[in-house]
């Protein structure tokens, strides 16, 4: 990999300061996805600041019953936590549902947000992928896009974030903390991640010189009625084809509300909250369900080799309507 | 007289290496004053480099050298220098010899640095210019312009059989499909790697990743023209090839260029993108029509194959012969074209053909089953084969039938209505399916050589190789027993270019062949201990001979009258020997020619699919062998799972994606290209066969490191077509094609 200095801060102002003063520094924190673009030289740090050492670690209640999951925790502490498999079982079932158990004890909240698309392209230094590259082209748009979107793209970026914690996160209508030179600010997640449209270098709506401090929850988390349902090419260790995180509250058949969103085909988790409303005074049913689908899927737009994605969005949608209600087949 | 008894269930001799981490591969040495070599491969997949810029990867402190076609060494010229062991016909691609790029990913350039780090940042550094030329990697479209090869590196077609196009023609039933699978790599755990030592008088150690540290050692003199005695190649440990390192591999060129140029020892490991730069299993299309009668007779069997290739080897496989291996057909006409692209050399991965052949074969005779209206495995039984009509000889042995009737039983076949779509439960259809394989079971020439010394400790040596199949294990069990030891008390040796001539471990050949030499270097030891004992003054084995004594216990002892012994280690005592050598150069008996040797299988699969969701859950495998003797069933089982874990990957899996732009294959790490994990195994069963052979080869042993997974994914595809009542022709059978397949 290129040689690049390396700092261990001890305050976030410090991290905040580095971010912006220092040539294309980058924050590192457990690694397992910034490293790996390290060693295919397509991120190239010259400074990296190890966060490892600020005191981002916490879970912790908050003032008005919600929850606070610091930025360091660890993807497994999250997952494992009691407050959050009560509270928010949800969150941690997408959390299991990602990566490896090794990798979930090393990956933090922060950089699991963060972690960039896994279009081959963006991996392969030889081909044109305007991520990389700003105006180099998008292989993907005519070449192998069986993983790509089909919302929400561009003709600049076909890519998907391919983070399983961040779907929950979105239907769970959290937001992300952060600091920066001017102060703490704190953005929902539904503006967290952002559309390629015609600079897809650009994954999040974070600024460059932000540091991720922490996600809050709402105090609402679904824990009676919700499902997370990650469709794949094999059991375990793959990202999602296509996967749906759904929340509901209920009252006997009835849902009251709903929250409801999709991975694996945009470049954020998607969310259509007028279509979450179509299901509400509404009971829970198959059809019910199939109108929410097809309101999720308006406008949808596949390409050459993920067509079946449009279909299995909508069919795993209704399976997870179903296993979140409780309904049988 | 063949040994007859299975041997003992024991752990790997080499386990407790293995599993703390003593076993160094090849990538793992780490001499003094090593320096590091980082491939650079081209990003065009044809054309030629006009420029290659290196400048700026030279000044970094600590950078070497980069090495290219135009600073390379002198090198060998011709084919012949370049041909390994296992080199199909043509010529073979040969390293940075000058700048035309015949395939994507190909290596131009080895950077060489003091660490590795500076050695990769150094790489990202090298810039390239290149003339580019239209490369056509588009296998569907260049199908119109396949051709005959001259010579065929597996078996070549045979002449028809009867009148196959008639008999199809005026049969009752008949199925005409194309089946087709991807492109596939071997991805072994361990990438490949050589690491080269270099010694003041200019000889060389080379520890690399191959199948057969011979084969490394002829290439390395052939194409540097080094002598035997400069060259030698060791492969103690081989982290799982798969066929991958039957030839040697750049990497090896690559290191030892640097190190004999260098003065240095030098090494270089592929990264995992890497390992899809070279030898893949090819992709093929094959159309098959198939013929019945009325009453489930096959009438004909007509298979046409067309396999990738190079364009600078023919590359091609065993796909033909299975029809006529399995079944009972009067008329059958096979034949195999090759297709050329701008791809590397195609290379044997485990079972290369059968497991391409057999599934086309075993999913097209389903199909036909279900014409016909028959369960499918009545249907396989009414036309087994009771003779080999490819070769047209009896088999050695054949069990397939028992393995049949204990698969069925053992999986409750019974229990199954014919009837696709007719088993749910929960949102998943369930279906079952089954499908039958061979595989060849050569013996081929080896040697061996066997060391007793006075201490008791029983040596025997043959440069094969161990690639985690459990030769080390299985060598010195055939030892022990042959000499009547216990197995601490036996070592054996391999992977080392100085030991007894081997071949490559390969087709499964390794137990029969090598296994026999050793068998037979341990009787010539005993007939030399016998000899030794009939000099000592009142020996009670006197004017006794060899048929008639046996080694057991440590002794060498009548076997009428065990009493009248000698110990083995006594009889060097009393003959004031440290140590007794018997060497032996073991061929096939010319017997064999006359039988048609092969090891069957028979798999019974249940899935689960779910199709709202696309996705398949194989719940359940049986799978029923007839290998011969079985010398340890413990290594044995392992060898079947692996086989069955690997016919997953290739059913539902695994897809080297060709981008036909770029002409690179596009999925290259283990994120884009899926093999099975453990969630996707579940209940897994192996059952052996008994089955005596006296014709394959002194131990009765056919080898199994194939056979566990030519029929697996067939019977995958096919309880698949149970489950759904659609049929996938298409590998793998991925989430996609579930929900794209609108069939009934
Ligand atoms: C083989 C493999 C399989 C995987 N499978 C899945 C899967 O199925 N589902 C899934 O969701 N994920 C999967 N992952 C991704 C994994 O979840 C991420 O790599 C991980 O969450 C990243 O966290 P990290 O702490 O290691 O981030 P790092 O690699 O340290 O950082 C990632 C990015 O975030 C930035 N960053 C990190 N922390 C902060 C912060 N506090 N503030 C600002 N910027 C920050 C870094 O600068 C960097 O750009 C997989 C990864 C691998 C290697
Ligand atoms: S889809 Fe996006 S990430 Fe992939 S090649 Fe195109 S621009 Fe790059």
């Amino acid at each position: 990999m290129k040689p690049f200095s390396y700092q261990k801060v001890m305050g976030i102002t410090e991290a905040v300061s580095d971010l912006k003063e220092k040539n294309q520094s980058y924050i590192i924190a457990g690694g397992t996805n910034l490293l790996d673009l390290m060693k295919v030289h397509v991120m190239q740090p010259q400074h990296l600041i190890d966060i490892n050492g600020l005191k981002l670690h916490d879970i912790s209640e908050r003032d008005g019953g919600g929850l606070h999951l610091g930025a360091l925790a660890s993807n497994a502490q999250t997952a494992y936590h009691p407050l959050v498999e009560g509270r928010y079982p949800l969150l941690s079932q997408a959390i299991l549902a990602g990566a490896s158990a090794q990798l979930r004890n090393k990956a933090t909240n922060g950089g699991n947000l963060l972690q960039r698309t896994r279009c081959s392209y963006f991996y392969d230094n030889s081909t044109s992928c305007n991520k990389r590259e700003p105006e180099s082209g998008c292989a993907a748009l005519h070449g192998y896009n069986r993983d790509h979107a089909i919302l929400g793209h561009s003709e600049h970026c076909i890519a998907t974030h391919p983070s399983d914690m961040a779907v929950a996160l979105a239907a769970l209508e959290a937001r992300v903390v952060a600091t920066g030179p001017d102060g703490a600010r704190s953005i929902p997640m539904a503006d967290f991640h952002r559309l390629p449209s015609n600079n897809p270098q650009v994954d999040s709506n974070l600024e460059a010189e932000e540091l991720i401090t922490g996600i809050q929850l709402p105090p609402e988390g679904f824990a009676e009625h919700y499902a997370y349902l990650k469709v794949r090419d094999r059991a375990s260790y793959s990202f999602a084809l296509v996967s749906v995180a759904v929340g509901l509250r209920m009252e006997g058949n009835t849902i009251l509300k709903a929250r409801v969103a999709l991975g694996g085909v945009a470049h954020k988790p998607w969310r259509v909250p007028g279509a979450e409303e179509l299901l509400e005074g509404k009971e829970a049913d198959r059809e019910n369900f199939k109108v929410l689908s097809e309101a999720y899927l308006t406008g949808s737009e596949a390409f050459k080799h993920n067509k079946f994605k449009i279909k299995l969005a909508k069919q795993t949608l209704v399976r997870a309507l179903m296993q979140a209600s409780n309904l049988k087949l | 007289m063949a040994a007859t008894k299975n041997g003992e269930a024991r752990n790997r001799v080499d386990g407790y290496q293995k599993v703390t981490g003593q076993a160094k591969y090849a990538g793992e040495w780490q001499p003094p004053g090593l320096l590091h070599g980082v491939v650079l491969n081209s990003t065009i997949a044809k054309g030629k480099i006009l420029h290659i810029e290196t400048e700026k990867a030279l000044q970094l402190d600590g950078v070497l050298q980069v090495f290219t076609h135009e600073n390379r060494p002198p090198l060998a010229h011709y084919d012949k220098s370049y041909q390994d062991l296992d080199a199909p016909p043509g010529t073979p691609f040969r390293p940075l010899f000058d700048n035309k790029i015949l395939f994507n990913m190909q290596p131009i350039a080895l950077v060489v640095a003091e660490s590795l780090e500076l050695a990769r940042y150094a790489a990202s550094l090298v810039t390239v210019n290149y003339e580019k030329k239209q490369h056509e990697v588009d296998f569907e479209k260049q199908l119109q312009h396949a051709f005959i090869p001259k010579d065929y590196k597996a078996v070549a077609p045979p002449e028809p059989w009867g009148s196959p196009a008639e008999a199809y023609h005026d049969a009752k039933h008949r199925l005409s499909a194309t089946y087709t699978h991807p492109s596939q790599h071997h991805h072994p755990m361990e990438p490949h790697a050589s690491t080269v030592l270099w010694e003041e008088n200019g000889r060389i150690t080379v520890y690399d990743k191959i199948q057969g540290a011979l084969n490394s050692q002829k290439y390395l003199m052939g194409v540097f023209g080094l002598a035997q005695e400069d060259v030698r190649v060791l492969s103690p440990f081989v982290g799982g090839a798969f066929g991958s390192g039957l030839r040697p591999q750049y990497q090896l060129f690559l290191a030892t260029m640097a190190a004999l140029e260098l003065r240095c020892s030098v090494r270089v490991v592929l990264s995992r993108p890497q390992m899809f730069s070279f030898g893949h299993r090819p992709k093929t299309h094959q159309r098959f029509s198939l013929a019945a009668s009325e009453d489930g007779q096959l009438q004909a069997m007509i298979q046409e194959v067309y396999g990738e290739t190079s364009r600078f080897e023919d590359y091609s496989e065993n796909v033909i012969s299975w029809p006529l291996v399995l079944y009972n057909c009067a008329n059958a006409s096979l034949s195999y074209k090759l297709v050329g692209l701008d791809v590397y050399t195609p290379l044997d991965m485990r079972a290369p053909g059968g497991a391409s052949g057999i599934f086309a074969l075993e999913c097209a005779m389903d199909e036909l089953a279900y014409q016909v209206g028959m369960n499918p495995l009545d249907f396989r039984l009414k036309n087994y084969a009771e003779k080999d009509q490819f070769e047209d000889k009896p088999f050695s042995s054949k069990e397939l039938r028992e393995c049949f009737r204990q698969g069925a039983e053992k999986f409750g076949w019974k229990n199954r209505p014919n009837q696709p779509r007719t088993m749910q439960e929960g949102h998943e259809l369930i279906g079952w399916g089954l499908a039958n394989g061979a595989w060849e079971a050569n013996q081929k020439p080896a040697h061996a050589k066997a060391v007793l010394a006075v201490d008791g400790k029983l040596t025997v040596s043959s440069a094969t190789a161990d690639i985690g199949t459990g030769t080390y294990t299985i060598m010195s069990q055939v030892a022990a027993e042959t000499m009547g030891l216990e197995l601490e008390q036996v070592t054996f040796k391999l992977g080392d270019s100085s030991l007894p001539k081997a071949p490559l471990e390969g087709g499964s050949a390794t137990a029969s062949s090598v296994g026999s030499a050793v068998r037979e270097a341990c009787r010539q030891l005993g007939k030399k201990l016998l000899e030794l004992a009939q000099e000592v003054d009142g020996s009670p084995l006197k004017d006794i001979p060899f048929w008639e004594v046996e080694m057991e216990a440590g002794q060498l002892r009548l076997k009428k009258d065990p009493t009248k012994a000698m110990a083995l280690t006594d009889i060097l005592h009393q003959n004031q020997k440290d140590s007794l050598a018997a060497t032996i150069d073991s061929q096939p008996s010319e017997e064999q020619d006359n039988y048609a040797i092969y090891s069957h299988s028979a798999v019974f699969v249940e899935v689960r699919v779910d199709e709202a969701l696309g996705t398949v859950r194989v719940s359940r495998m049986v799978n029923a062998i007839a290998g011969g003797r079985i010398l340890n069933p413990k290594t044995a089982k392992s060898q079947i799972l692996g086989g069955m874990v690997w016919g997953v990957g290739m059913a539902l899996e695994e897809e080297s994606v060709m981008d036909t732009h770029y002409g690179r294959f596009i999925n290259h790490d283990l994120a884009g290209y899926h093999i099975p994990v453990n969630a996707d195994l579940q209940e897994l069963d192996v059952i052996f066969v008994e089955e005596e052979d006296d014709i394959v080869n002194p131990i009765g042993a056919k080898g199994l490191g194939e056979v566990g997974n030519v029929a697996v994914a067939p019977a995958i595809v096919n309880a698949i077509f149970h489950a759904t009542g659609k049929r996938f022709r298409d590998l793998p059978v991925t989430v996609d094609k579930i929900l794209e397949n609108d069939e009934v």
